[in-house]
């Protein structure tokens, strides 16, 4: 089982991280590898596009904490667009749905608020 | 011998292989007629049982064997992980409080969200057998625990 995680720039600086497959124990060190590339790039803006994501398990949860948690330190804004089903249901059993910033799509997650 | 309808699958304690044991418990559940949303939630509950394994158990040794077996029982489904590793201590089995955001320490929480029953068996020489049972609820009330 694979996964596929792109890293964009925008053209407002705004950096995105789409991730697409499964993320579990096996695949969450790529998407944390890969979002803190994203977190170290400078970005004022960061934005996980998790569209494509059919499964998370805690491990992926962990990853996401980890990359809210760095962006808060560093003043960032750190946004997550389009849940599926599967993932939101795992935020809600972690109770995590309000402390992240949630959109439905990417380009929603893009706009200034 | 294997009690009849049971569906079992052995896999290496590597990650790379939980996908497979989340194939089996999707069919299984569905096919014993739990809703698209408890399924979901199983192989959540079933994901991070045999990841607790890979980690505590095996300490990440991925040469170890993990065998996960699904028994239908009257009312839904029994499943066992067993493992042939070193034995959980009560830090690793218990769900840490929620109100604090931090990373790690979900799964089990997880575990004990979805499962209607969770047994851990320690008497076998070596490893351990856990028991995950999940019950089907009677459609008015399945608004309840998923």
């Amino acid at each position: 089982m694979d996964i596929h995680v792109v890293m964009e720039r925008t053209e407002e600086g705004h950096g995105v991280l789409e991730v697409r497959g499964e993320v579990d124990m096996h695949t969450s060190p790529r998407v944390r590898e890969a979002q803190i590339r994203l977190l170290r790039s400078g970005a004022a803006r960061i934005v996980i596009d998790l569209s494509g994501v059919a499964y998370m398990d805690s491990s992926g949860i962990a990853t996401l904490i980890e990359g809210l948690q760095w962006a808060r330190r560093e003043g960032r804004e750190f946004r997550l667009a389009g849940l599926t089903p599967t993932v939101r249901d795992v935020f809600e059993l972690a109770r995590l749905a309000d402390v992240f910033e949630i959109f439905s799509t990417r380009d929603e997650a893009l706009k200034d608020a | 011998m294997a009690a009849e309808g049971t569906v079992s699958i052995r896999i290496p304690s590597d990650p790379k292989h939980l996908y497979l044991m989340r194939r089996l418990v999707q069919e299984v559940s569905l096919a014993h007629g739990f809703t698209e949303e408890e399924v979901r939630r199983m192989v959540l509950a079933m994901d991070e049982a045999c990841t607790n394994v890979i980690r505590y158990a095996y300490g990440g040794d991925p040469g170890g064997t993990i065998d996960i077996e699904a028994h239908p029982i009257e009312d839904g489904l029994c499943f066992t992980v067993i493992d042939q590793g070193r034995k959980p201590d009560a830090a690793t089995i218990a769900p840490r409080a929620l109100d604090e955001v931090r990373p790690g320490g979900l799964g089990t929480h997880f575990i004990q969200m979805v499962m209607d029953e969770v047994r851990y068996d320690t008497s076998p020489e070596r490893g351990t057998r856990l028991c995950l049972v999940k019950r089907r609820k009677p459609r008015d009330e399945s608004q309840g625990k998923g």
